[in-house]
Order: C-alpha cells, then structure tokens, then sequence
C-alpha cells in the first residue's frame, strides 16, 4: 500500500495533502499547477517535500527523521508527459535500459509486454521514427520491464489525438488489470478520469478539497 | 624549405593530442559537476577557470613560469621529488597549452549539459539507473555533439598556441618548436619559404578541422536534435 502525507512550500501556496492506494488506479485531478506532477516527482525522489512520510509497502520513501531513499532504490515506474524515450537508443534498448532480470525471466517479461503492447515491430526502430501512440506504449513498456511496485503517469495522454488517446485509456486500465499495481495518473481531463480512475483525488492550490470513487 | 625536417609539425600534433585528452576529461568532468550543483564560490571558480581567455598569453606564461619555473611552487617541488623540470621540455608546451584550451572545453561542456533536458536523467534514475551509469549511458551521449565541439576548438587552439609556450617551453629546436614557434623563429631570421610552408600546413589544419565539425554537427543535428533539445 502507497502512503503519502507531505508538506511542501511552493511559489504560491503550500502543498499539503495525504491519501493512500492500494492496487488500484488513483487519479490526481486538478488545474494547471495546482501541484499534481509535484507529487508524483515527491513520490519518485525527484523532488523532496519538506516534511512528513511517504512509504510503499513498508518500504519507507521519505520520512522526516530517515530523509529521503535515492530514486533509483524505490522500484517505481514513471511515464513522462512527453515520454522521455531516449533518442539515442532504438525502441529495444529503450525497454530493456533498466531492466535487471537476465536470461529465460527477462524474456518472459519482455515478451509479456511486447505481445500485450503490440511494440514488437518497433524494436529496431529510434523513438523519432514512430508516431505518439507507439512513443506511449514503448515508455509504458519501458516503465513495466523494470516491474516496479508502483506506476507514476504524469499526464500520459495529453499528447495524443483523440482517438488514440482513447485507445491508449483502454489500454491503460487493461495493463492494470494484468500488473495489479498502484497507478497514480495525473490528469485535467474530467472524462478521463471518470474513465480511468477507481477514485478521483481533487486538487486544488495544494490540497485535496474532495475525494470521489468511481465505478468504471 | 624545412630541409625534411617536420619535428614542428610532429610536436605540434603530439603537444596538442596530449593537451586535448587531459583538457577534454578535466573539463567534461567540472562542466557536469558545476552544471548540476550550485555552491558558494562557484562563480569564482568558474571566472579562474575562463580566465585564460581573456588574459594575454604572456601573462598566462608569466603565471606558469611562477608557477613551475626553478624557484616555483610546483616546480621546485617536481625538481626536488622527481628530479624533473618542466621549463624548456614539450612537457611545458602541453600545459601551456593545457591551460590556454581548457576555458573552450569547459565553456562547450557545461553548454552543452545545461541544454539537455533533465527529465531523460530523470527517467533514468527511476529505472534504477546509478549516477555512473546516467552519467555514461544518457548525459554523455547526449551531450556528445556540444563535447565534440569543445573537443576540436580545444585541439585547434593547443595546435596554434605560441605566447605563453614560448614563455615557458621556450624555443630549443628539435625539442619544443611546435609549428607557431618554428614560424616566428624562420620570420625572425628571414627564412620566408620556410615560414610561408608552416603557415600553409596550419591554415590547412584548423580549416579542414573547422569544416569537419561543421559537416559533423550538421549530420549529428538532422539525426536526433527534435528530442534532444530542451521542450
């Protein structure tokens, strides 16, 4: 189970909220700046807030008298806003890049994720050669090869037309049904949301002013 | 002209090879460390570090003469320890030149890592990445194009050193007449042919340099420049 309770002074207010998930698909919703993706960044180490606790399954990520546990220990998945694929590396070595598992249980696992994603055909390919969807599907595969025990999407389908996009949101909750993992999306899209999310966390200057559950 | 005597020109590119390789690691390594930290006394370190720039070469060969001289701090230190002098070797041209080129590598360097978008590093250390291996395998390679430019400024710039290497390497032909000692010292005493054919050589050097990098950095750009550059 995902536990976050922190505090953090921004610019224009402070961020403080505190919420837990279990396996299941937590939607941040809220304007632009209203502090979501600073959650996500505290929640993977790029950004420490200045007080309070975030752990993950006993595993403490952050606490007032431990400080904080470098990124690279957390074991989390982050897909980027505009995906971050390595433009120097082709699609396959973008998806194994931080993948630890060697022999038959690293081909199982890629495997699992070229046949579920249908990226097979673009593994020789350099992320500049395929389109947005494709560019989705191979960060998410990048993210899942690492088996994290938690997803971070920070926007993930806000550079995709609309009809990939929804292809990308089935996707998304079909992926989850099979990883069984927490997923924090953030999003300002109120329909994806009701569609992505188990529940929807309310944002607003900094703090959850509401908390819906969703029946998807 | 130079009698088949080609030691200038030898020298030079031995000088300037040496030169370049400490110059490109000492300056790679600053320009990652300063480009993501910030400390007090950064920006006056940094100002030491470009000083050479701005200074005449004499001063700077003035500096290192002070410097390794005889009676120098480093340089009495070296004779007594090791035995060694550094004035009057090709040692002496190296770090010369060592200091005269580390200012552009250092300059292309931290520019070249301040423009890469953070959020490649970033996804790197969520994949479990060491600072090593995000090092190596992200801001290296896509810092490359802007470290290949500080690279080959920098060797140009040791090849055509003169001021502070006269000073400190002085002119012993056969042992430290890189190419613009070997052109001041034929003008000196009137060997115009012999000046007029090193001039040529160096000219033909840093402009098919120049022009290499030019071609280079255009290919390199056409190839990925869209998702490098900072959104």
């Amino acid at each position: 189970m995902l536990k976050v309770h922190i505090n953090k002074q921004l610019f224009h207010y402070d961020l403080e909220v505190d919420f837990t998930a279990t396996s299941e698909i937590i939607v941040l919703f809220g304007p632009s700046g209203s502090g979501k993706t600073t959650i996500l960044n505290s929640i993977a180490g790029l950004c420490q807030p200045d007080s309070g606790e975030i752990s993950l399954n006993d595993q403490l990520f952050y606490g007032d008298k431990n400080g904080s546990l470098p990124t690279r220990e957390r074991n989390i998945g982050y897909l980027f806003q505009d995906y971050a694929l390595f433009p120097h590396m082709t699609v396959e070595k973008n998806i194994r890049y931080g993948v630890k598992k060697k022999g038959t249980e690293l081909n199982l696992i890629l495997e699992k994720l070229l046949d579920v994603l249908g990226i097979r055909h673009l593994l020789s390919k350099y992320p500049h050669q395929v389109s947005g969807g494709e560019k989705q599907r191979v960060a998410l595969a990048r993210a899942l090869a690492t088996e994290p025990s938690i997803l971070l999407l920070d926007e993930p389908l806000s550079a995709l037309d609309s009809e990939t996009r929804t292809e990308c949101q089935n996707e998304l909750i079909r992926l989850h049904e099979l990883w069984k993992i927490p997923f924090i999306i953030v999003t300002h899209d109120m329909d994806e949301a009701k569609k992505l999310g188990d529940r929807i966390l309310f944002l607003e200057k900094g703090t959850i002013i509401k908390t819906t559950a969703c029946n998807r | 002209m130079t009698n088949g005597d080609y030691t200038p020109l030898l020298l030079s590119l031995k000088v300037a090879a040496i030169s370049t390789s400490i110059v490109f690691v000492a300056g790679v390594f600053f320009a990652y460390l300063f480009a993501k930290k910030q400390f007090f006394g950064k920006s006056i370190i940094e100002s030491f570090f470009m000083l050479p720039l701005v200074l005449p070469p004499t001063v700077v060969g003035f500096g290192l003469l002070v410097l390794f001289g005889k009676k120098g701090w480093i340089g009495s230190w070296l004779i007594e320890w090791f035995d060694f002098q550094v004035v009057f070797t090709w040692i002496g041209a190296v770090i010369a030149s060592i200091v005269v080129s580390f200012p552009l590598m250092y300059q292309s360097a931290v520019a070249a890592f301040e423009s890469l978008d953070k959020k490649f590093e970033n996804v790197a250390r969520t994949m479990g990445a060491s600072e090593w291996r995000v090092f190596w395998t992200v801001a290296f390679p896509l810092a490359w194009p802007g470290l290949l430019a500080g690279l080959v400024l920098s060797f140009a710039r040791g090849l055509g050193e003169f001021g502070a290497t006269l000073m400190l390497a002085g002119y012993i032909p056969g042992k430290t007449d890189t190419i613009p000692m070997a052109i001041y010292f034929a003008v000196e005493s009137g060997q115009m042919e012999k000046a007029t054919f090193w001039v040529i050589i160096i000219v033909a050097l840093g402009f098919s340099t120049i022009m290499w990098l030019n071609w280079w950095s255009k290919r390199n750009m056409r190839r990925f420049s869209n998702d490098v550059k900072r959104r």
